[in-house]
């Protein structure tokens, strides 16, 4: 009996859902609940009053969300994460490009070791970095500004002075991961054919036609990959300011990320936490969106 | 499959009962009793355990170290997940929050049938602070206070054979400090502004009330707090303290190197202060209590330290009373302050010789006497934290002058005070 009332509802769901439940079911619970709840929650005053009784919640309506627009705090965090992106993104893509292309030439010898050591900033615990790169940022003692005395430059504090604390930090982060992206172009370039470049040459294409009628409008899935996951990345940046500058000097290397950490974990404002956080995805989001069609377009140029 | 299934949770059962089993056996024979304390605490007091589970053959203490870095968000999703311990060590400007929470028990009820833990044994102020709304709900533990880190040596030189009694007095020496410099990269004093307990006990020292109507609403621009804010941004703007916060990695380096020559700072650094400052410097620096506006007494400094409390959804909680009354006595007080320098909370334990024979601890028996609890709300931390070390800082560099700054973080205090407006007008 037992037997006949499994087969019945198995006929009612098809096989493909009951093998898709258990990853449905962790994904519902792990991620789409925390989700909606978290979405809930940005419309109410959840703090640490209403972490001992929930009655001390309040239901505000959008007013996270209003209240997001008129905070200094949250312009300078967004001003600051956008400055990060907009500089580090197209240059760390530049250096893991032009680095892979290095790398892929035949030309070069040792390819394994320079993968290796390219790659190794990528594996290594971001704690660790931060704290060899303030030393080396330190601006009496550290090895940045001995090398600028050498062309005459003036010792300039990095991470104390608002106009440099973001440079310093983009450039740790794109030497810290620039090498991620490196083998993923990589592997891009070893997928183009042989022979196109083959031909190219017998036509007289010279090293940089072929770079751009070749490689650039082949490896373009590549990119669209790279830039949009360098893009994700970069908007949620977090750790290194955290641990170089928490966020100073003058809040000038704080991130988006940190803000609403800042706000849900330290103050425990978990209402205005969650709007922050729902205004970052919208805007990755977009930028997602603006990505695919400038691709788009460029793939129908290259063409 | 189905026969499967039956077989697979019978043996769960079984395994399970075994299980709970085996663990009620040793359950039945000592309580056990759940303790979390931070950091090198939390590492140390495992060696005091030994004696109390001797003296308390019933009760078995078990030691959860809690780094300090992540303390309060462990313990506040402890709460929200109902895993906190029957007693744990909490920083008493944290117990405010606590408090909000409904997280922790009073204790009053417990003091006033004990026969060794009494208010009159402990300094006043630090008592204080465990008080909210006139009921008790931490027992001090051990105590810090900030005091003044001074050169000796270069305060000589500078005509000053005594530390500063006054705020004037430390305005003059940080003049003369720097015009013996003649390089420009040394300076007198170290007021960070990613420490906001000088701007804040130089506010109290001047009479300021940092918030009012009943902690509903930020004070911060008062004449009072006006003049103490604009007495510490004088260091900065004369050039009298550093700016920037990133030239010193290393305070202790620091003081040794003479890059600066006095430091308000608390117990924690005294160890590390002994360390640096060896050979030839070791009698070249002391501790003072803090200067005061006039010259009739020494300023008020910050009672701070930790305390001992009781989860409210503890049932160990008579046990859990005898293991703070052990904490409490003086002989268990000396001997963590011997293993960890952490400082006694009991007034009785600062007769011992131990700390009569160290010069340094002088200044924070003094200061001791004078200390004072900052506002006792739970949103303190984020007022002291986020936002007058924010304005310290746009003031300290000039993107606005003080009177903006300070109308600035009252409206900003203001706003996270909301909330508070309106549980308290509900």
């Amino acid at each position: 009996m037992v037997v006949r009332e499994i087969n019945s509802i198995k006929s009612i769901i098809s096989p493909l859902y009951l093998f898709l439940a258990p990853a449905l079911s962790a994904i519902f619970i792990f991620f789409f609940l925390p989700v909606v709840a978290a979405f809930l929650i940005s419309f109410t005053d959840f703090d640490i009053y209403a972490l001992g009784d929930f009655s001390k919640a309040r239901f505000i309506g959008l007013r996270n969300y209003l209240a997001l627009f008129e905070d200094p705090l949250f312009w300078t965090a967004l001003r600051n994460t956008f400055y990060f992106v907009i500089v580090a993104g197209p240059l760390s893509i530049a250096v893991s490009l032009y680095s892979a292309i290095l790398l892929n030439s035949k030309l070069v010898r040792f390819k394994a070791l320079f993968r290796l050591t390219y790659f190794m900033p990528v594996v290594t615990t971001l704690v660790a970095v931060a704290i060899v790169w303030r030393f080396i940022y330190q601006p009496k003692f550290g090895i940045l500004n001995y090398l600028l005395a050498f062309i005459g430059i003036n010792p300039i504090d990095w991470l104390g002075e608002p106009q440099w604390a973001m440079p310093a930090i983009i450039l740790m982060s794109i030497w810290k991961n620039f090498g991620y992206n490196m083998i993923i172009f990589i592997a891009g370039l070893q997928n183009i054919p042989q022979h196109l470049y083959e031909a190219a040459v017998i036509e007289g294409a010279n090293r940089w036609q072929q770079f751009r009628s070749i490689t650039l409008p082949l490896l373009a899935p590549t990119t669209l990959f790279v830039s949009i996951i360098t893009m994700i990345g970069f908007f949620q940046l977090f750790a290194e300011p955290y641990i170089m500058t928490q966020g100073g000097p003058l809040n000038s290397t704080l991130s988006i990320v940190q803000y609403m950490y800042r706000e849900g974990f330290r103050w425990w404002n978990m209402g205005y936490s969650a709007a922050i956080a729902f205004v970052l995805f919208i805007i990755i989001f977009i930028g997602t969106l603006f990505q695919f069609k400038i691709q788009k377009r460029a793939e129908y140029s290259w063409y | 499959m189905i026969w499967f299934l039956a077989k697979f949770t019978t043996s769960l059962f079984i395994i399970s009962a075994v299980f709970s089993f085996l663990s009620c056996n040793a359950n039945n024979k000592s309580i056990e009793i759940k303790f979390w304390a931070m950091g090198a605490e939390g590492e140390y007091v495992q060696e005091l355990i030994p004696r109390f589970e001797s003296e308390n053959p019933d009760l078995k203490v078990k030691v959860q170290m809690v780094p300090w870095t992540a303390a309060q968000e462990k313990l506040i999703t402890a709460f929200a997940s109902d895993n906190l311990p029957d007693i744990f060590q909490l920083g008493n400007t944290w117990i405010p929050q606590f408090v909000a929470l409904d997280a922790i028990d009073c204790l009053d009820a417990w003091v006033e049938e004990s026969n060794s833990i009494n208010k009159d044994n402990y300094f006043e102020g630090i008592w204080n602070t465990n008080v909210i709304a006139g009921r008790i709900y931490g027992i001090p533990w051990y105590i810090d206070t900030r005091v003044l880190f001074y050169r000796k040596d270069v305060l000589n030189k500078a005509g000053f054979s005594s530390p500063p009694q006054t705020w004037q007095d430390l305005y003059i020496v940080s003049k003369n400090i720097k015009e013996l410099s003649d390089k420009q990269e040394k300076y007198a004093i170290y007021l960070p502004t990613n420490e906001w307990a000088p701007f804040v006990i130089f506010a109290m020292q001047a009479g300021a009330e940092l918030l009012k109507d009943n902690n509903c609403y930020g004070d911060f621009s008062s004449e009072n707090f006006k003049k103490a804010f604009k007495f510490l941004i004088k260091f900065h703007q004369e050039n009298l303290a550093p700016i920037g916060i990133s030239q010193v990695t290393n305070v202790y380096q620091a003081f040794a190197e003479e890059y600066f020559v006095m430091y308000i700072s608390g117990p924690w650094n005294i160890n590390e202060f002994k360390k640096w400052m060896s050979g030839d410097l070791a009698d070249k620096w002391m501790t003072a209590p803090l200067p005061g506006p006039n010259a009739t007494a020494h300023g008020v400094s910050l009672a701070g330290g930790s305390s001992l409390v009781i989860t409210k959804r503890s049932n160990r909680k008579s046990e859990v009373w005898r293991f703070i009354e052990y904490l409490s006595q003086k002989t268990t007080q000396l001997e963590f302050y011997k293993i960890l320098n952490d400082l006694p909370a009991l007034t009785i334990a600062w007769q011992d010789s131990i700390l009569l024979n160290d010069p340094y601890m002088h200044a924070f028996y003094e200061q001791f006497h004078n200390v004072k609890a900052t506002p006792k709300i739970p949103e303190w931390e984020q007022i002291a934290f986020s936002k007058i070390q924010q304005y310290a800082e746009i003031a300290v560099r000039g993107v606005m002058s003080v009177d903006e700054a300070l109308i600035a973080l009252d409206k900003d205090v203001n706003k996270i005070l909301e909330k508070r407006r309106w549980l308290l007008g509900k």
